[in-house]
């Protein structure tokens, strides 16, 4: 273990004349714990910004915080609660959507940064009726448990094929320069950004490929 | 019902409906957005409020004063709830720590505030200007500084020791012996939906959406936590993303967004953020096991000891990793011993088989060491150790145990022929190629469960439980267990879970939902064809219910015409009397996988995994496999990658997100294979099945840590097995 008394020595140098007690900030959120508060940010910035796009062919047009993730405008001002959050920092991808063909986090971008720009949500791909062949292929292989990846990795899904055909590499791909293949590696790789604690991930492949029309 | 005897034929063995590979009912709405889980009820509420939680940035000490000036000005915000203006709070029996804390803070990100306001964005942006001002005391955050003064303490009903014959004498007379210690890290859940609740108040009655496996146990301690009576609290939990135990209680999103809505009179949501739930809510906690085996020759166990060290806040339970080893193979002398000590770090507690998880990725490596120092394969030195009975008390047979023909079967499958027992000594390209193996072992849980069952007018039965399903296909295997039962397909029954409104059942935890669930909906269909009969003047005892009649002779009676407009309804039970005391009921399995290491830098990939079971009756083969095969992909993450990092100097895991706190994905994931034996167990219930979620994590980080032993020769044990453990002695790269 390393010394307790180590660490009191560093830490008085660090605050020189601080007496037993020891202040600190509250950390609200982890990645301004030891930023002090701004004066500035109390200027009421909210529901001052418009904005226009096209969710799953339907225009709609928002009045909102600029701070508005797209994620959160999606799920908290449209009430299209598909696509979920689950980090809300880029890091596990149940928030992926397909803006303009492409798919991302919609929570690692502002809704106002969308102006006039396609998005479709796993809303747009299929209903419960009728379900996209992705959502079919999912129901049939289980290529889910809870559920909450489930609308991230279907759109990551739909948008890998695409991709694919678009002749985009990804990290895996042997040769730059040769149309990437319907892989197992390849699939595998590019369905990274998606994590299922649940761990249906073999199943997932076994629906991906299915739609791909080859063995996982 | 009252289950004392074992099950005899009922219409579940028919199994027109239960038994086959289902897809699941709830499918098409989670495939398609439209699933709604705890954060995402808007209908018929007015405009909500959102919180945003402030977490303590000490782990141990005091809050000597908190500023909210500035936040309470900031645009949009309605109130600032902390444990001074919360008025009286009382804390659950299952929380060990305080849901809302201060002015005593007893963990690093305890809840401490919840900033509420008209959006989430200004609530986020207020919360970032609450000052805290604490004084911080010294704590422990080392399990292994604190080993020593760890003290004996009981676990899951086991004793804190157990011992039969003479372990001591035993192991020191064995000719084969072996002595080994193991450590485990702490683990976190990290389910992929955080921790959500909406909050809203009717007078003095209170509604929670939230997530949370087991309805009725939240009902108790949010109803206890804010001193009103149960009657006014109702939970609602349709869906879930995911549990894995750490929804098992309620957290402080469920509390604070109470608070919050009373304090504001409107609605109120919080969900935890990421960044938050390492620390705010509980993981598994880490152990350090040390085991000792003692053999003849012949590889018979004459002696086998388990001891484990695990830490949690004051008041909190041991992590309960010698529990299997009570019960998992022969030997005539025995010990387990169980050791706690304080810790400052956050809440632990239930994550996916609490304690055989744990014990499991030691025992199973130690059952391999020794297997090598006899010269046996570790197949047939489990199998020659197998027992029948449990070994602390011979005359109590377990109910089922195919152990050893999980093995078998598996060794076959998975071409453990090839395997060479010579480690290091298979090569593919670049890779160093290793086969392990390990048992699997669970036990099954009986514990009551209640469901109502009602049937209309139009031949559709409807059935209300509070049980949850977390992703483990609960909604499914009721309907299938109705439909069973009732005569009629799938299509005919309505599955509604998760809401206090409906009768309480097991809930979902410790692998016993499946089994116990289904065994209430059993009973309550039971009660609905007496109705049924009655109501037709047949004899419930010789009505036959099929292709949605009931039939009795020459007469059959559509359902819809027996239920008439007004329909009928039961309601009823499952409880259990001492049968699982005269017969030790568990599950077992066998775990094989296949590892590559890249011979320069060690890289651990996992090739190939299959899993065989032994598990009673299996209800839906696809949701079960998938319960294993996820249960074999955290099995993976606990082997290679899983380990929250504390930071010993302030008291708080280090790694707490996503990035951080790295799980499997896509990538570290082959085509896995999962088998289940042909098994009924007609001691567990009317349904003769058992659970399967737990039992397929019990094992597989020791099948990990074995087949890498094997490829390497180098014999890693302490979890993960990260590349760097391995490096400086990698064989020479020929």
């Amino acid at each position: 273990m390393k010394s307790r008394s180590d660490f009191e020595l560093s830490r008085r140098k660090l605050l020189a004349g601080s007496a037993a007690s020891i202040a600190l900030t509250a950390a609200p959120s982890i990645v301004s714990a030891q930023v002090p508060a701004v004066e500035a940010a109390v200027a009421d910035v909210s529901a001052v910004w418009k904005v226009s796009f096209t969710v799953n062919g339907a225009a709609r047009g928002l009045t909102l915080d600029p701070r508005t993730t797209l994620l959160d405008a999606l799920r908290e001002h449209l009430h299209l609660t598909g696509t979920k959050k689950g980090c809300d920092h880029g890091q596990c991808g149940a928030c992926t959507v397909i803006v303009g063909g492409r798919r991302i986090n919609s929570c690692m971008t502002l809704a106002v940064m969308h102006e006039g720009e396609r998005i479709t949500t796993v809303e747009g791909l299929g209903t419960p009726e009728n379900m996209h062949p992705m959502q079919a292929a999912f129901v049939k292989d289980d290529g889910y448990q809870c559920g909450y990846c489930t609308p991230g990795q279907i759109c990551s899904a739909v948008a890998v094929l695409d991709e694919i055909k678009a002749g985009i590499p990804s990290h895996v791909s042997a040769d730059l320069n040769a149309p990437p293949q319907l892989s197992n590696s390849e699939l595998r790789e590019r369905m990274s950004g998606n994590i299922c604690r649940c761990g249906a991930y073999s199943n997932i492949a076994e629906a991906i490929s299915e739609v791909a029309g080859r063995p996982a | 019902m009252r289950f004392e005897t074992p099950a005899t034929i009922n219409p579940i063995d028919q199994l027109k409906v239960v038994g086959k590979p289902a897809d699941r009912i709830d499918g098409p709405l989670k495939t398609t957005g439209t699933a709604r889980y705890a954060y995402e009820h808007h209908e018929g509420m007015p405009s909500p409020a959102y919180g945003y939680v402030i977490g303590s940035a000490i782990a141990k000490g005091r809050i000597t004063g908190i500023d909210l000036t500035a936040a309470k000005s900031a645009p949009g915000v309605r109130a600032i709830v902390t444990a001074d203006n919360a008025g009286k709070l009382g804390k659950g029996d299952r929380n060990t720590a305080k849901l809302l804390g201060g002015p005593d803070i007893e963990h690093y990100h305890q809840a401490i505030a919840l900033v509420v306001a008209d959006t989430f964005e200004q609530a986020r942006a207020a919360a970032e200007l609450v000052r805290v001002d604490y004084v911080r005391t010294d704590g422990a955050f080392d399990l292994a500084a604190v080993k020593d003064i760890a003290k004996p303490r009981a676990v899951f009903g086991g004793p804190a020791d157990t011992a039969v014959g003479d372990f001591a004498d035993a192991f020191a007379a064995a000719p084969v012996q072996l002595d080994a210690s193991y450590t485990t890290p702490d683990q976190a859940h990290a389910m992929m939906e955080p921790h959500a609740s909406i909050a809203t108040w009717n007078g003095d009655k209170l509604t929670l959406w939230t997530s949370n496996q087991m309805i009725a146990w939240g009902v108790g301690e949010v109803a206890k936590t804010l001193d009103i009576p149960k009657e006014n609290v109702r939970l609602i939990s349709p869906f879930i993303g995911g549990g894995f135990g750490s929804k098992l209680f309620v957290r402080s999103d469920a509390l604070l967004a109470a608070l919050g809505a009373r304090a504001t009179g409107r609605p109120v949501k919080v969900a935890l953020p990421r960044p938050f739930v390492f620390n705010n809510t509980t993981h598994r906690p880490a152990t350090i096991q040390r085991i000792r085996i003692g053999a003849t020759r012949d590889g018979k166990i004459a002696a086998i000891g388990h001891e484990e060290w695990s830490g949690n806040l004051p008041g909190g339970r041991p992590e309960g990793a010698v529990s299997q080893t009570r019960l998992l193979y022969a030997g005539a002398n025995r010990m387990t011993a169980t050791r706690l000590a304080e810790l400052n770090l956050p809440e632990g507690n239930a994550m996916r088989a609490p304690g055989e998880a744990s014990g499991m990725m030691a025992l199973e490596i130690a059952v391999d060491e020794m297997a090598e120092r006899l010269g046996m394969d570790p197949i047939e030195f489990r199998i020659i150790n197998d027992t029948q009975v449990d070994p602390e008390k011979p005359e109590r047979p377990f109910s089922q145990r195919r152990l050893t023909e999980c093995l078998r079967t598996g060794a076959e499958r998975f071409g453990w022929n090839k395997r060479n027992p010579q480690p290091g000594r298979v090569r593919d390209g670049r890779w160093l190629v290793g086969m392990g193996v390990a048992a699997a072992f669970r036990n099954n849980l009986l514990t009551k469960s209640a469901a109502r069952v009602r049937l209309d007018n139009n031949g559709v039965v409807t059935v209300e439980t509070d049980m949850t399903d977390i992703g483990t296909g609960s909604y499914t295997i009721i309907a299938q267990t109705a439909a069973e039962m009732m005569g009629v397909p799938m299509e005919k029954v309505v599955v509604r879970l998760g809401d206090s409104n409906f009768p309480v059942s097991s809930g979902s935890g410790g692998q016993w939902g499946g089994n116990n669930s289904t065994a209430g909906v059993y009973a309550a269909c039971v009660k609905l064809r007496e109705a049924v009969a009655q109501k037709l003047g047949f004899n419930s005892a010789e009505a036959e219910f099929a292709d949605g009649e009931v039939r009795l002779g020459n007469r059959r009676v559509p359902l819809a015409q027996a239920a008439g407009d007004g329909g009928l309804r039961a309601e009823d039970g499952i409880e259990y009397g001492d049968i699982d005391k005269k017969y030790q009921q568990s599950t077992f399995g066998a775990h094989f996988v296949e590892v590559g290491v890249d011979a320069a830098t060690a890289e651990i990939r996992v090739r190939r995994m299959l899993a065989v079971c032994a598990a009673g009756r299996i209800l839906n083969p696809k949701t079960a496999r998938s319960q294993v095969i996820g249960a074999m992909t955290m099995g993976v993450g606990a082997a290679l990658m899983e380990e929250l990092v504390v930071d010993e100097r302030a008291g708080f895991f280090v790694n707490h997100d996503l990035a951080g706190y790295e799980v499997p994905v896509h990538a570290d994931i082959p085509h896995q294979d999962a088998i289940f034996l042909d098994e009924t167990d007609p001691m567990s219930s009317p349904m003769k099945a058992k659970g399967v979620a737990e039992l397929g994590i019990c094992g597989v980080a020791a099948a990990v840590a074995n087949a890498a032993y094997n490829a390497t020769g180098i014999r890693v044990r302490d979890y993960p097995i990260t590349l760097d453990k391995l490096l400086e002695e990698m064989p020479d790269v020929g």
